[in-house]
């Protein structure tokens, strides 16, 4: 096995594209779990960094990692906006349930 | 080789930890394991030569960002086993859309060449003989100064929107109104009584 195992980009690209799948296959498995809904994107946004840092390592292209960055700050924007819009959610309605947010249907 | 032997743990535990997140029935649980995913994300990025990513995942995302997630879940009082309803239903269409997904990058990446010209499109090809620290450094602060900026702006409208989704005013606490204080005269606060003495008010 020794020489098969050398670690290269496709390995990087497989497990991110694994962890890509699992986010997407949490959101459909939690429909009603807004909380775990939002776990699953920022697994999906870490399988999106994973990718940007191996090609950048296999191109050896600072920008990947630069942009994964960028990456890094608005999944930070977008948890904690995310959790902001939960609370108040909860303070108002009492429960978090996706289905029941419908009140803007009019 | 023990580079091979790290990236098959990292790559393993974050695939499970990845796995038992979406499907542990308690959230607290749930948020654990996304924290043991992200250390083991950035132990990925390590063994890439991404060292500056890799402690910032560790140090402000593991310790601040799902700290947050942390308290937050704490902080709510929900009927989480309710909210775990329909899970086996939505099984088999989530297992369809994720196989599909699933086997298209992997159809993508199996198949997948760089580009001949790759090498030249290199926006910021790496520099030799400095940290990865310094050299990331180096382009952001310089060429990409923008884009730093535009992170903070985006740091600064999330932190403002959180503040001011999360303030709730209550009208039982009594508050300080400044103009109110600022407005007031001494004629309407104080009035000076002339008292005889040894017979009080």
């Amino acid at each position: 096995m020794g020489e098969s195992m050398s670690i290269g980009l496709a390995h990087y690209l497989g497990v991110a594209a694994i962890l890509f799948t699992i986010g997407v296959f949490g959101i459909f498995l939690n429909r009603k779990n807004v909380i775990v809904i939002l776990m699953s994107v920022e697994l999906m946004l870490l399988a999106v960094n994973i990718n940007l840092v191996a090609f950048s390592a296999h191109l050896g292209d600072l920008m990947g990692q630069v942009f994964a960055l960028l990456v890094l700050t608005v999944a930070a924007a977008e948890a904690a906006i995310g959790l902001a819009i939960l609370v108040v959610y909860f303070r108002n309605r009492g429960s978090i349930a996706v289905d029941e947010i419908d009140s803007l249907k009019g | 080789m023990i580079v091979s032997a790290f990236f098959w743990l990292f790559a393993s535990v974050l695939l499970v930890s990845a796995a038992l997140v979406i499907t542990l029935r308690n959230p607290v649980h749930a948020v654990l394991f996304l924290i043991l995913a992200f250390f083991n994300g950035a132990g990925l990025f390590l063994l890439a030569g991404a060292e500056f990513l890799a402690m910032i995942l560790v140090v402000v995302y593991v310790g601040a960002v799902l700290v947050l997630w942390l308290f937050i879940i704490m902080m709510l009082d929900v009927d989480f086993a309710e909210l775990k309803a329909g899970f086996i239903r939505n099984a088999p269409l989530g297992l369809l859309v994720g196989g599909v997904l699933l086997a298209e990058l992997l159809f993508v990446f199996l198949k997948w060449q760089p580009a001949p010209m790759a090498e030249k499109l290199r926006m910021a090809p790496a520099a030799q003989g400095m940290t990865n620290t310094e050299a990331l450094g180096r382009i952001l602060y310089t060429d990409h100064v923008y884009f730093f900026q535009v992170a903070g702006l985006i740091l600064l409208v999330a932190m403002i929107g959180a503040i001011v989704l999360s303030l709730h005013h209550r009208k039982d606490v009594k508050r300080q109104d400044v103009a109110r204080q600022v407005a007031r005269k001494r004629e309407e606060a104080v009035r000076l009584v002339d008292v005889e003495p040894g017979k009080g008010l």
